[in-house]
């Protein structure tokens, strides 16, 4: 049913469709609607789920991490400060390979302390082992927890799910959604059979201590996991698509591509705005195009150098920095073409919308403008020279 | 290189967090106060202040209408009423 509906209520409605049975999580900005929903939920009898009240992030991983152990289906929801608490915990749900589904309403990283958003915090956690998606709007944002879930706790797949959703774009505006009904969400999605679990009828140990004799191929198994999982997605998405009507076309999306000659890649929320510029710049006769990730991890390199090889400029936009080294999604991009026959001429990278700074159509505008022969190498756009100071005084 | 990461004291009187409120802010009725200083004590804004029994008031130029002060009053003497015109 269509409801005009917050960013976070809607994730709340979808995870109740999920049926989870165990929930943990820690307040923070701007996730906190999302439990909160939820919570009321479970207390109002609507949702047959036990929620867990911990005193902190670290605490809420845990208990997600021991109850999908015991082989329930588990959720939590984090931001920022609160995703990078749960850091130690983050990696261990994937080594021990707990399909748990978490919402990360992205925020910026302290300090200085911000609440608005960009993407640093996932973006920091790329080497954790979960799978990363990223939602550009609000109905995206929902329809990525019902596919989350089908990917993390398929028998070939085993993983934990991030679903990435821009903090305050995303979690606080408030967009026409198309909530599923409890009939159709269950035909999608049946409920968890874990392949193995903590059972005291069945005792065993799970996450023991492993010495060099094993564990470079526990990492080893991720990784080929997160090879599969390229072609395992899209096929979960093209499922949900003939499920429910909405097009979901695999881990990239293709916007105006045809005959492009400047195509931007990005990620999240931005790229709304970057097609509407692009509609306003292609009614003038310009070539431009947008190319959107949606998994960041797996970082799906073939499928971007299929999609760019005839794009001869292209213009990477991240929401985050990797200090000190190139920008992250540019570095991947980069990666992805190196060595390649066909490749853009020029993969130019742009950081922009840092700490919630409003990346606005003239912020694009200006990226394509930047977008000539000279490649360009971290350029910050709408950066204020005004508040720099050579010395700290 | 450096960026903006010092603020000088004294810039949060600059910021006038009386504009959060949202429907309701307190009203010191001024009849049973003892003087006990409890509402200026919780006021996580710090704007109440006040000498003397019934004496009390709070600057509604940072006030945010949380309602502690109604809550802690032991004499029930401050009342969270209607802001007027919302």
């Amino acid at each position: 049913m269509k409801q005009f509906i917050e960013g976070s209520h809607a994730v709340a409605e979808a995870v109740r469709l999920c049926r989870p049975g165990v929930i943990s999580a820690y307040p923070i900005t701007p996730q906190t609607h999302i439990v909160e929903d939820l919570a009321a939920m479970v207390s109002e009898g609507k949702l047959d789920s036990q929620t867990v009240n911990v005193e902190s992030e670290h605490s809420a991983a845990s208990v997600v991490l021991g109850a999908s152990a015991t082989g329930v289906r588990a959720y939590t929801a984090t931001s920022s400060q609160g995703l990078f608490y749960m850091m130690e915990v983050v990696f261990n749900i994937a080594g021990l390979r707990l399909p748990i589904v978490m919402t990360d309403a992205n925020r910026a990283i302290s300090a200085p302390i911000n609440i608005w958003n960009d993407q640093q915090d996932t973006i920091s956690l790329r080497d954790s082992g979960w799978i990363q998606l990223y939602a550009e709007n609000i109905q995206d944002t929902v329809d990525l927890h019902f596919m989350a879930y089908r990917i993390a706790e398929d028998k070939s797949m085993m993983l934990p799910v991030m679903v990435c959703m821009d903090g305050f774009t995303l979690t606080h505006g408030i967009e026409t959604v198309d909530i599923p009904s409890q009939e159709e969400v269950d035909k999608f999605l049946p409920p968890y059979k874990p392949l193995y679990k903590l059972d005291v009828d069945n005792p065993m140990t799970i996450g023991p201590l492993v010495d060099p004799e094993y564990y470079t191929e526990t990492r080893y198994a991720i990784e080929k996991t997160h090879e599969e999982a390229l072609k395992f997605i899209p096929k979960v998405m093209a499922d949900f698509s003939k499920a429910f009507g909405r097009n979901y076309n695999g881990l990239v999306e293709a916007y105006r591509l045809e005959d492009a000659e400047k195509v931007i890649v990005a990620m999240g929320s931005v790229c709304g705005t970057i097609k509407d510029v692009i509609d306003e710049l292609r009614s003038k006769g310009k070539k431009v195009g947008l190319l959107k990730v949606v998994s960041y991890r797996p970082f799906p390199g073939q499928a971007i150098c299929d999609a760019l090889k005839k794009v001869s400029k292209v213009g990477v936009l991240d929401r985050a920095v990797s200090l000190g080294a190139t920008a992250p999604i540019a570095a991947d991009v980069k990666a992805a073409f190196f060595g390649k026959k066909k490749a853009p001429k020029v993969i130019s990278s742009f950081v922009v919308g840092l700490g919630g700074r409003d990346i606005t159509k003239d912020s694009i505008k200006e990226i394509y403008r930047l977008l000539g022969t000279k490649e360009l190498s971290g350029e910050f756009i709408d950066l204020k020279p005004e508040l720099l100071k050579e010395s700290y005084e | 290189m450096f960026g903006p990461l010092i603020a000088k004291p004294g810039s949060s009187q600059s910021n006038k967090t009386g504009s959060w409120r949202s429907g309701l802010k307190p009203k010191y009725l001024k009849k049973n106060c003892i003087a006990c200083n409890m509402c200026a004590i919780i006021c996580p804004e710090k704007c109440i202040s006040g000498e003397g029994k019934n004496n009390y008031d709070c600057d509604y130029n940072f006030c945010k209408g949380c309602g502690l002060c109604a809550t802690v009053c032991p004499k029930k003497d401050i009342e969270m009423v209607k802001e007027e015109g919302k």
